[in-house]
């Protein structure tokens, strides 16, 4: 190059940096070369492990070529909506599905059904019926299920077994005694952490109550029906009784080598926590760990319905493209493949049927839970009430609300929340809006 | 050409950047504050309502606007003097003759400045974890129980002000520096001469000839910290309990958390009308203890 304390050369390589960056400038002016150019966004560490899977769909299909962008979790939100206001959506995304309605609401989604309708690889049937449930809208269908996430227990077997129990809890009132068999407050050894400013936990619980979290369609919150109550009471006594430390993640901090420690017995979490603590704790650990359902009120296994699907935008040039590389992805054996790389399990049966995941017994009640998922509702505002909820919530631990008090405050922050969403839907044009009601 | 049209001709280039990149999103957003800008907006255009002052009445109304303001306050009454109370204590230990390896020690103070608040701000919540942290190994060794930091809301704000008085001040000692450079030695001399101690030096030379200096720091340091923002971002993300969220950070949730840009653009005028009138405040007060000549009283 043109550094370095020569000045003969220095003219030959300034031309040579001119020619390189003239060319630069104008290949990509050019025209792209037949075929298309598709644009990827992924969120979080999906895009890491996505880098190993293209090259075999580009040497399948030699016109496409896929351009990946990584969004940090943090950021993504903002992102996709702000790209979404500025008109430069890429062509295809990731996306969580909580996040779905919300940019359903933005018409930026493309209707996927036809497209299912005619493909040989996605049959929605071989899917987790209320994982693919989260992606219909308003009866039409938005998303491909990419992978699933539903948050259940971690618990030390060994820690379980010392303390007289062979088996993980199944109700919550198994689960009480554990938890109080395994927590000494004094010694800051508790039975379960539950970070306090993490509202999938809470909601996870509250999902498996019989009555729905918003009712009429979405208009208000119905969290003070007794079944959320209940939740929400199960939920606040762990705090209370002292077999949950009231910390947020950001004290936590390393929640893996605690648990390690027998800091904490059990961890209500995801998926993903499968590869965290097999690389975190030591190798003679890695027998006493296990994951189990998340005990029910009466029976173990219902769980919140998460995970991220893949969606095409409507503003896309590219969509015949963007849904061979939706149908790639889909294959079973690269769902396999992509389960070993980084974890995140597949939404659909038959890619549990081989590889890795066959015969995981540390993946085994993650896909006992699958079949019972409940998705949250699909309003585009459900993540502002998820939040509200667990910041309450977080009130209620403290002890500066009783259970009544903080149900009638999170439905009093709801309805403010749904407010908008109530006069658009008592307002809603009769042309296209109707089409695909928000 | 006449003097004033030339002048106007000079000067148009920076009033149209400043009116474009400037005033006009200002004006921009005064009206988007008077509507209920939000996702559905967003998604059409028909579900946008003018609705006047209803969100700056609604916010008004909003228990965690005015808790947001009152934790706001609180840094800023805490985190203003502290701050300028270790600037210039610096500045003046720095421009001490007494002082040893100067250079070495305006880095070393100035070095948070420049430093990125998400990589400090690391360091810093492991300094003070309640369980591993050194805060509390310290405290410790003194016989004092641990205190948990960043996770109790009576203490999560303190630590922050803490950690935004470490990461400033060197800014403010800078300037300090200069302002105390600039004041002429032989007014110290004749000082001594006339037996006058440390102290009394301090109190009628430095700090009456550092007034401007100091009304511009303070000036800077209150509306710099009207905007606290970073620092809860990183550390505690608005907790525990929101007892830090600030109203910047209330504006950021608002505006592209949750894209209600109606109201975050109400939040934002509110702030500045707040950090106005204090800066006005400010100025009158200042003003009030001076000859009308400006000299010192």
């Amino acid at each position: 190059m043109t550094h370095g304390p020569r000045p003969r050369r220095s003219r030959r390589g300034l031309w040579l940096a001119a020619i390189a960056v003239g060319s630069a400038l104008l290949g990509s002016c050019a025209p792209a070369p037949a075929g298309h150019q598709l644009t990827l966004w992924t969120i979080g560490r999906e895009g890491e492990a996505i880098m190993q899977l293209l090259p075999a769909f580009e040497r399948a299909h030699p016109d496409i070529r896929v351009k990946v962008q990584q969004l940090p979790l943090t950021a993504a939100h903002q992102k996709l909506l702000t790209a979404f206001a500025g008109g430069s959506t890429p062509d295809l995304s990731q996306l969580g599905n909580t996040w779905l309605p919300e940019l359903v609401a933005l018409h930026a989604l493309e209707p996927l059904q036809a497209r299912v309708d005619h493909s040989d690889v996605v049959r929605a049937d071989d899917y987790f019926a209320s994982i693919w449930a989260t992606n219909v809208i308003g009866g039409t269908l938005y998303g491909v299920p990419w992978y699933v996430d539903t948050r259940l227990l971690f618990y030390r077997k060994d820690l379980l077994r010392k303390a007289g129990f062979d088996a993980p809890p199944r109700t919550w009132a198994e689960w009480r005694r554990m938890l109080a068999a395994l927590s000494d407050p004094q010694r800051h050894v508790y039975g379960i952490l539950l970070p306090t400013n993490e509202y999938e936990q809470l909601m996870s619980l509250a999902l498996q109550q019989p009555e729905p979290l918003l009712r009429d369609g979405g208009r208000y919150g119905n969290f003070e029906s007794a079944g959320f109550k209940r939740a929400l009471s199960f939920y606040v006594d762990t705090f209370k009784l002292k077999q949950a430390p009231a910390i947020t993640n950001v004290e936590a901090g390393n929640p893996w080598t605690e648990f390690g420690r027998g800091v904490y017995a059990f961890y209500l979490s995801g998926p993903w926590n499968i590869g965290e603590f097999r690389t975190r704790l030591p190798a003679a650990q890695q027998d006493d760990w296990a994951t189990a359902p998340l005990p029910g009120p009466a029976g173990a296994g219902i769980g919140a319905a998460g995970g991220s699907s893949l969606v095409i935008f409507r503003a896309s040039k590219h969509k015949d493209a963007a849904w061979q590389l939706i149908e790639y992805l889909s294959q079973p054996a690269v769902q396999q493949q992509f389960y070993e790389l980084l974890g995140d399990m597949p939404p659909r049966r038959s890619s549990w049927q081989g590889g890795a995941l066959r015969d995981d017994p540390k993946a085994r009640a993650f896909r006992e839970q699958l079949e019972q998922v409940k998705p949250t509702p699909p309003v585009p505002e459900w993540e502002r009430i998820a939040n509200e909820m667990q910041l309450v919530a977080a009130e209620a631990i403290a002890g500066q609300l009783t259970i009544d008090q903080a149900a009638a405050e999170i439905d009093r922050r709801a309805d403010t929340i749904l407010a908008k969403r109530r006069w658009v839907l008592d307002h809603a044009q009769p042309d296209h809006a109707r089409e695909h009601p928000p | 050409m006449n003097s004033p049209r030339s002048a106007w001709l000079f000067l148009a280039p920076a009033l149209v950047v400043l009116g474009v990149f400037f005033l006009l999103p200002v004006l921009g957003a005064l009206i988007l504050s008077l509507t209920d800008y939000d996702l559905y907006a967003l998604a059409d255009i028909r579900n946008l309502r003018f609705i006047g002052l209803g969100n700056y009445w609604e916010l008004l109304h909003r228990p965690l606007f005015w808790s947001a303001l009152g934790h706001t306050a609180y840094f800023v009454a805490v985190g203003v003097p502290l701050s300028m109370g270790a600037s210039l204590g610096a500045a003046l230990l720095l421009n001490s003759p007494l002082a040893r390896c100067k250079p070495l020690f305006r880095t070393a103070l100035f070095a948070p400045v420049v430093t990125t608040v998400v990589a400090v701000a690391v360091i810093w919540r492991y300094l003070f974890n309640t369980k591993y942290g050194m805060a509390n190994y310290l405290l410790g060794l003194l016989g004092i129980h641990p205190v948990d930091w960043l996770g109790d809301p009576h203490w999560a704000m303190p630590t922050i002000i803490l950690f935004a008085v470490w990461k400033n001040f060197g800014y403010n000692m800078i300037i300090f520096l200069a302002g105390l450079q600039a004041i002429p030695p032989d007014l110290y001399e004749a000082a001594r001469i006339d037996g006058a101690s440390a102290w009394r030096q301090f109190r009628h030379i430095t700090l009456p000839m550092l007034k401007p200096t100091m009304l511009m720091v303070g000036i800077l340091t209150v509306s710099g910290y009207f905007q606290l923002f970073a620092e809860p971002y990183v550390m505690t993300e608005g907790g525990p309990l929101q007892s830090t969220v600030s109203v910047l950070y209330l504006m950021y949730d608002e505006g592209f958390k949750w894209w209600n840009l109606g109201s975050a653009s109400a939040v934002a005028f509110l702030l500045f009308l707040l950090m106005f009138a204090v800066t006005v405040l400010m100025v009158k007060l200042s003003r009030r203890g001076e000859h009308p000549d400006g000299g010192p009283a």
